[in-house]
């Protein structure tokens, strides 16, 4: 299993670079795969504002919400969300948010 | 063959007909991504285990479908096919490639990828077959420029597709291609940005022969089709029984509603409209005396899948005849107002013909907004699907 260096912390990550134990997540975290991951040099009001809505709901169900209700919750129309995070909700906005692979079909 | 590493896939060479085996063989001088691919099926032929591992979230920038994941699960025997991801390049409507896009794509295919591909995927896709994860966005970005661009995956629009239609088809009833291509165009959004509870495949057949297998395979089927008479050459039909063609037994006799009648004396073929179904059986027997009528759309039908929550369904007619012409704004409006129903309402992975079983067809025709018509059903009382809502139910007493 890959790992990522960050700082003192050896984050353990998978293929696709999806941090395997949520709770290594921190702000700093976000910010430093906001960087590697998604070439974002800052994360706005609104880029936090997904983040923690996908960490919320992971907490409280424990998988990732489907993407019409991120939408909906959020408020942010699905465009919107990839121009917040090109790679896309979930290889971009729950990768940051520190959440395990979304599984999904072909 | 005693010192070959790939003994049971060497088997798949014998015989007349191609052989992917060949292939790749072939392939693997040049490209060491083929040749692990190739040791990597012959240990799944050995073990009976597939060795991809499922899932897997890759893709480029802006998109979230075009381009599947696929790992191999035992990167130290096969560190060529570690990373060996699947694009889905939209294809163009019908199929129509010149000799020289087809170059472009494959000196593309070449430079970033195993330079395997497959013509065509299900959906209609160019499938490219193989690429690690860090060249899928400069490859995505030469597709692009050359005016490629990636088909649909995952929960989202798949690639529309269409036959052939009136480019190489005498039979075609609308014109599929630029049906395809506006369908394509207009939910562009749809396609590249999953959002859906799964997947939704429109296919569009040019007339009821149904070349693209729509009605099997596609959540939203168009069939061409016509709603006046077939259009007789009374002489081509004499022309046709002279040579010596059987036309009791094998067109009026085969003629599914015995719309048909033959009479030799005359040597005339009565059609009797109002039976017809538009089976295309008379019509594909005498192409040279028959052909559609003249009034011409198509017929939209919905829920057509492979098994998967439920068994496999062929679609249901939803709409028995809709003219079929630029803008299309009737069809991209209820297409619209069905992606929403569906959306709204249906469970993760649940395809629209599953939420029409679930909820019934009675509410999915209300809240659609199309009306109930006997073009639904096989015959008077074999309607397994339509129930009256209560408030149109009126007593006789």
């Amino acid at each position: 299993m890959p790992t990522i260096q960050f700082g003192d912390v050896q984050v353990e990550v998978d293929e696709d670079g999806f941090v395997q134990d949520p709770k290594q997540w921190t702000e700093d975290l976000a910010r430093y795969l906001a960087k590697q991951e998604e070439g974002l040099d800052n994360l706005t009001e609104d880029h936090w504002k997904v983040i923690h809505y996908l960490r919320d709901y992971y907490q409280q169900f424990g998988i990732a919400p489907m993407i019409r209700k991120l939408c909906k919750d959020t408020g942010f129309d699905l465009k919107y969300i990839y121009e917040l995070f090109p790679s896309g909700p979930a290889k971009g906005a729950c990768k940051l948010a520190g959440l395990p692979k979304p599984t999904g079909c072909v | 063959m005693a010192n070959s590493k790939t003994p049971r896939l060497d088997e798949l060479e014998k015989g007349r007909w191609p052989s992917f085996v060949k292939i790749m063989k072939r392939a693997a001088v040049k490209k060491p991504a083929a040749g692990d691919l190739l040791k990597q099926l012959e240990l799944s032929y050995e073990e009976k285990v597939g060795h991809w591992k499922h899932g897997g979230i890759v893709g480029v920038r802006g998109y979230g479908g075009g381009v599947i994941g696929r790992y191999s699960d035992r990167p130290d025997r096969f560190p060529n096919v570690k990373e060996f991801h699947t694009f889905r390049v939209n294809q163009p409507s019908g199929w129509f490639y010149t000799s020289s896009a087809l170059r472009q794509l494959c000196d593309i295919w070449d430079k970033y990828g195993s330079g395997l591909t497959n013509f065509h995927g299900a959906t209609g896709d160019i499938i490219l077959l193989g690429a690690p994860t860090e060249n899928l966005q400069p490859c995505f970005d030469e597709l692009s420029e050359h005016g490629f661009d990636l088909g649909g995956s995952g929960s989202d629009l798949r690639t529309p597709s269409a036959c052939v239609g009136p480019a190489r088809c005498e039979y075609a009833c609308v014109d599929t291609l630029d049906l395809c291509h506006t369908i394509t165009q207009e939910f562009q959004n749809e396609l590249h940005r999953p959002m859906w509870p799964y997947k939704f495949k429109i296919k569009i057949s040019g007339c009821p022969n149904d070349c693209v297998a729509s009605i099997a395979r596609s959540d939203l089927s168009v069939i061409g089709t016509w709603r006046d008479s077939i259009q007789v050459d009374p002489q081509a039909v004499a022309a046709y029984a002279d040579q010596g063609l059987d036309i009791q037994g094998e067109i009026c006799g085969k003629c599914p509603t015995r719309a048909l009648s033959w009479h030799p004396e005359r040597k005339e073929l009565e059609i009797r409209r109002e039976e017809c179904v538009r089976c295309m059986h008379c019509i594909n027997k005498m192409p040279k005396a028959l052909r559609p009528g003249r009034e011409r759309g198509a017929t939209l039908l919905i829920g057509g899948k492979a098994t998967m929550k439920e068994s496999a369904f062929l679609g249901w007619v939803i709409v028995p005849f809709m003219k079929m012409e630029p803008p299309y704004t009737e069809l991209l409006d209820l297409l619209r107002r069905i992606f929403n129903w569906w959306d709204e309402r249906a469970k993760n992975r649940e395809r629209i013909g599953e939420l029409i079983y679930r909820l019934g067809m009675r509410a999915f025709l209300h809240d659609v907004g199309l009306p109930p018509v006997p073009q639904m059903v096989a015959r008077p009382r074999a309607n397994p699907y339509y129930y009256w809502r209560p408030e149109e139910v009126r007593s006789n007493g």
